[in-house]
């Protein structure tokens, strides 16, 4: 057989395959067929499967509402759930797959900042969209991405804010040796600076850490008057257990920490954080009807043993938001999504959230919260008002030398 | 004051790595198995002490030691009928089968127990600590430095004093002599394994009061255990005992006196580990030996 042949062949076979996709009706994705498939992309194995599993079950959870409410436009939402398996590049196939295999309408995921570095160009590239669930360091602002979780001016900026009220002036920086907390603690610099609070220590550990007594050795001899804690993932559980081990208790060496919800006490054990602090947009405990209705709804689909917490509340107002947004839109494009989506205001289980056209980032109220011996988070202090999202800290003198 | 401190914190780093490593002396030292579900038999142990959790109250530690011991033992016994037994005398692909099979094992671990880390009080008895000359000891680092010695006491013996532990070290000095003499070698490699992979079920019971206990819970000590018996020679008990001392001092100081020293630690540790096996390639201790092989 001839080259050309051979090739002519080929391509006539291709276009036969190509044909028979098109045809076939089950294969339609996006807002063709009877449903419209949205993509779930969460680590269901690997180091982080720890956090985001409880993410992709509340997102679960609110496409099972929608779906229970009529659907999007009609048509009812089929989620493709991916594995990002904890691993970057996974992260970025993953969502390749989800865009062009699945043709999906819009993607919810990730919840390390490496993993949505990994996944932003390839929604950049392919003009897609992502809801983005968890807290993070901010000085980012994609055209594609949704940020539901708290940028630093919701979170961390408020909690440093408490933290001078309370008279705190010297801080001891405990994070994990990656893109959040690095930036987080830069943050943090700057407003110590501007504000009159002395940085007594920084100390980062590798993600996966668990031998933390030359820095609690360390806390010991600095004496700080609080530690601002970003460690992620099991580390927490280390550190907590060894300063506690050490002879420490909440009122010798107070911690805040940005990273450790209810599902984390859990693990670390209560008793060993009870009187710590924490920064949060929601606790299980956030009053109000929207809340214990979410509560009992979560409860019952997986368990009254479980719990709810921050990112897990943010993953499913993603949904609900973009639900809304393409509701609004009259259609699941992108662009229109996009343009509907500014100014959506719902009411939350953490309370009314509105999108921020502008940066595509929420208004989200900033609460502190004291973790109770029962394991629950109980609020002492919050923002009053949604903060509007500052992503750049645009707003604040002294972050003027930040992004 | 903080250097006292941090010889102790060392010496507990030390007891740490030595309790993770002191069953690969056994499957690696002794056999040459390069057995990467090691980590998960650990991991095994720490959920043996969550199991028996509410059954046994506060002296759940100390009935999961032997419960792990028997738990990783015969996870290790499968392990080795089953499939290691199948590729003696082929490293790489014991290496990659057995990676595997961790990987399996901490699924497995996350559909049974969730994949969130579960919660192991320590005993009330083991809370608290000790304060020495300004430097306070915490009870559960005392526990682990006191059961790695233990261990370490009860191996010597075996291998010394025992009729099945000096058919161990013949085995290991030269299996032909020792199949010849009339030692069934296949037993002894099982009970080697057995040991080994129990005696990682104990450290997993201890680390529960130290760190986290979840699916990957194993991975956290793998690399270290096996640098800790490559440093000491293999199927060196002492070797290992100096290595993990060393190293667990070296990266207390060196974490202690830099600012940021964790990562910069490990570095540390990870360079001088290659620096002196370019000088001594076998190790500090070297098995003495008329083998061919």
């Amino acid at each position: 057989m001839s080259p050309v042949r051979r090739t002519l062949i080929t391509l006539l076979a291709a276009g036969l395959l190509a044909g028979g996709c098109a045809n076939d009706p089950s294969g339609s994705g996006g807002s063709g067929g009877d449903t419209i498939k949205v993509g779930i992309l969460h680590s269901l194995s690997g180091t982080m499967a720890i956090s985001e599993v409880t993410v992709r079950d509340s997102e679960l959870l609110a496409i099972e509402e929608v779906n229970a409410a009529g659907g999007v436009l009609g048509k009812k939402l089929e989620p493709v759930v991916e594995d990002g398996a904890s691993d970057w590049p996974t992260f970025a196939e993953k969502a390749q797959k989800l865009i062009n295999e699945d043709k999906v309408a819009t993607t919810f995921g990730g919840w390390t900042s490496a993993s949505r570095k990994a996944m932003l160009p390839v929604f950049e590239r392919n003009k897609a969209l992502l809801w983005y669930p968890v807290q993070y360091e901010g000085l980012e602002s994609s055209p594609y991405i949704f940020y539901t979780g708290a940028t630093t001016n919701q979170q961390i900026v408020p909690a440093l804010d408490y933290l001078k009220q309370q008279g705190k002036k010297s801080v001891f920086l405990v994070g994990s040796d990656y893109v959040f907390p690095r930036t987080a603690n830069k943050i943090i610099k700057a407003y110590a600076a501007a504000n009159g609070m002395t940085i007594s220590g920084e100390e980062y550990t590798p993600l996966g850490t668990t031998e933390y007594s030359t820095i609690v050795n360390k806390l010991g001899q600095a004496k700080p008057d609080v530690v601002f804690n970003t460690l992620n993932g099991d580390s927490n559980v280390a550190f907590f257990k060894q300063l506690r081990s050490a002879g420490f208790t909440a009122q010798t060496m107070p911690t805040v920490s940005v990273s450790v919800a209810e599902e984390e006490v859990t693990g670390i054990g209560p008793a060993n954080v009870a009187g710590h602090l924490v920064a949060w947009n929601y606790y299980q405990t956030t009053e109000g009807t929207t809340n214990s209705t979410f509560v009992k709804a979560y409860k019952a689909k997986y368990g009254a043993d479980k719990v709810t917490s921050d990112p897990m509340e943010a993953g499913y107002n993603a949904v609900k938001l973009w639900a809304a947004a393409a509701a609004k839109a009259g259609s699941v494009d992108v662009d229109a999504v996009k343009k509907a989506a500014g100014g959506i205001s719902l009411d939350l289980p953490e309370g009314k959230v509105t999108i921020d056209g502008e940066n595509q980032h929420v208004y989200k109220t900033a609460r502190i919260g004291l973790i109770q011996p029962d394991g629950q988070i109980k609020e002492v202090w919050n923002s009053g008002a949604p903060i509007k999202p500052d992503p750049y800290l645009k707003g604040y003198a002294w972050a003027a030398g930040l992004s | 004051m903080g250097t006292l401190n941090q010889l102790v914190i060392g010496a507990s780093i030390g007891a740490v790595l030595l309790l993770a490593a002191l069953g690969l002396t056994f499957t690696f030292g002794q056999m040459g198995v390069i057995n990467m579900a090691h980590g998960e038999f650990i991991m095994a142990g720490a959920y043996t002490a969550y199991v028996l959790q509410p059954l046994a109250g506060d002296q759940a530690v100390l009935v999961a030691l032997p419960v792990a011991f028997a738990v990783g033992g015969v996870l290790g016994l499968i392990l080795e009928r089953l499939i290691i037994r199948r590729f003696y005398g082929r490293p790489l692909d014991t290496l990659l089968l057995t990676f595997g099979i961790s990987l399996i094992l901490q699924q497995a671990a996350r559909d049974i127990f969730g994949a969130p880390n579960v919660q192991v009080d320590a005993p009330g008895w083991l809370t608290g600590g000790v304060d020495l000359a300004g430097v306070r000891i915490a009870y559960n680092r005392l526990f682990i430095l006191v059961l790695a010695i233990g261990c370490v006491v009860a191996i010597s013996l075996y291998l010394s004093k025992l009729r099945q532990g000096r058919r161990m070290r013949a085995v290991m000095q030269n299996r032909q002599l020792a199949a010849v003499s009339g030692v069934a070698t296949g037993r002894v490699d099982q009970a080697t394994f057995f040991i080994g992979s129990g005696l990682a079920g104990v450290a997993g019971v201890a680390l529960t009061l130290i760190g986290p206990v979840g699916p990957t819970f194993g991975t956290a000590y793998i690399v270290d255990a096996f640098l800790v018996v490559v440093a000491g020679g293999l199927g060196q008990l002492k070797g290992a005992v100096i290595a993990a001392f060393v190293l667990g001092v070296l990266n207390s100081f060196v974490e202690f006196w830099t600012a940021n020293g964790a990562s910069f630690a490990k570095v540390v540790v990870f360079a001088v580990i290659i620096a002196f096996l370019q000088v001594r390639p076998q190790g500090m201790f070297v098995l003495k030996s008329r083998a061919l092989t």
